[in-house]
């Protein structure tokens, strides 16, 4: 149990060793643990992140969805209106045309009714006046009495 | 040993003698220039296996996935690492590895009390031709003073370091008992008891836990010798000792490295 140089030499080789471990063996290691604690960190905080960005996208989503619900009846709604509003409409224009076509055609019949008339009246005033010229076996002269002719003409 | 039997008696004083004697090289005229070549080799040998090993996990070390052996490492340093941080509070960017390389040389050579010792003998003696070869640097004084010293220098020089000398003077006459010039001396023989027990029951606690440990093999491997029930009891014993001694190797390596921690530790705080 002598103290000796041993113990000189012991020490060199001491900080031999812990020189090497300084600076060649904890710095990488620890380097290694203290990225990956901060990558795990990170990854953590990436995940919380994401969770609050989803709450909040399923927030927006709701959002989205009763706007796009809304809006549909809104427009359904509308479309209701405008259909009953034109079929109100057409039934109005047809009523109105119809009634118009009837009109015109009233109008049509009347005027025919007018001709036919007219074409009565001449034909019955040539029949008188045939009628007349047999029953007074002599030539009635046309001019001379065609204003009596007309007043009778008229009066039919 | 045929060889040392027919040279003397084999008598349980030269069984242990022969195992407790140092492979001393003389390297110069007085006896403290020699050097336990036995202790030397051994610790070096088993640092650089140490070392190596960490050195090779650190070099391929990976902030991803880690693999098992470098998990293994990092759980290891991270504990060490923790222990600095929980004593020390500073920048530990020395403190840290410095403890990890005592904690983990010191494992290693205590660690080296496993293997068995005259096993260990007849290799040493009949393959590499060494008579007196020990394999427990620890269990040289030597070594564990080498440590112990080592810190203790460590610790007057980050005393200095922070406080200064001027500080360090202070502290030595000032603390604990107080600044009264009365006190003075007082104070200056508590530090000095102070420095002077902290390298020795450093150093020695160790020392004498793995020469203990090393001798009740010893003792043990006699008894065995002594016939069938010395065999059976001596075997018995043996395995239980080896069993708690794995405890006691860790231990030790534990409680070096937590006092080296705390006397650094100590040497930055201020009184």
């Amino acid at each position: 149990m002598n103290i000796t140089f041993t113990m000189i030499a012991q020490a060199i080789s001491f900080a031999l060793f812990i020189w090497f471990t300084a600076s060649f063996v904890w710095p990488p290691l620890m380097r290694a643990v203290e990225q990956r604690q901060k990558k795990i960190a990170d990854g953590l905080a990436a995940a919380d992140k994401g969770q609050q960005e989803l709450v909040l996208a399923q927030g927006r989503v709701e959002e989205l969805i009763n706007g796009a619900k809304s809006q549909s009846q809104e427009l359904v709604a509308n479309a209701q209106k405008r259909s009953d509003e034109m079929i109100e409409d057409a039934k109005v224009a047809a009523k109105a045309e119809g009634e118009r076509q009837i009109a015109a055609a009233r109008a049509t019949i009347e005027q025919e009714i007018q001709q036919a008339r007219e074409q009565l009246r001449e034909q019955v005033s040539v029949l008188a006046l045939a009628g007349a010229e047999q029953v007074l076996m002599r030539e009635v002269d046309i001019a001379k009495h065609k204003d009596v002719l007309d007043k009778l003409g008229a009066r039919l | 040993m045929a060889a040392e039997q027919a040279e003397h008696v084999l008598t349980p004083t030269s069984y242990i003698q022969h195992h407790l004697t140092f492979m001393t090289q003389p390297v110069g005229n007085t006896p403290f220039w020699s050097v336990n070549v036995d202790s030397l080799v051994v610790s070096f040998v088993v640092g650089v296996i140490a070392f190596g090993f960490l050195y090779w996990v650190a070099r391929g070390a990976t902030a991803g996935v880690p693999n098992k052996r470098q998990a293994f490492v990092e759980l290891t340093f991270d504990f060490i690492n923790e222990q600095v941080k929980s004593i020390f509070h500073g920048d530990a960017s020395f403190i840290a590895p410095l403890a990890a390389t005592v904690f983990v040389w010191v494992l290693f050579m205590n660690a080296m009390d496993f293997l068995p010792v005259d096993i260990m003998a007849w290799i040493y003696h009949n393959v590499f031709g060494l008579t007196y070869f020990r394999s427990v640097p620890t269990a040289d004084v030597n070594t564990t003073f080498a440590l112990a010293l080592s810190v203790w220098l460590l610790m007057i020089f980050f005393t200095i370091k922070v406080k200064g000398v001027g500080g360090f003077i202070h502290e030595l006459f000032c603390a604990p008992f107080g600044g009264n010039p009365l006190l003075w001396i007082p104070n200056f023989l508590f530090n000095l008891i102070e420095y002077i027990s902290k390298p020795l029951s450093h150093s020695l606690r160790l020392f004498g836990n793995m020469y203990a440990g090393e001798i009740i093999f010893l003792l043990l491997g006699m008894w065995a010798s002594t016939g069938l029930v010395g065999t059976f009891f001596g075997t018995i014993l043996s395995l239980g000792w080896a069993i708690f001694h794995i405890l006691i190797v860790a231990l030790q390596a534990f409680i070096f490295m937590m006092l080296t921690i705390v006397y650094l530790a100590m040497a930055h705080e201020g009184h």
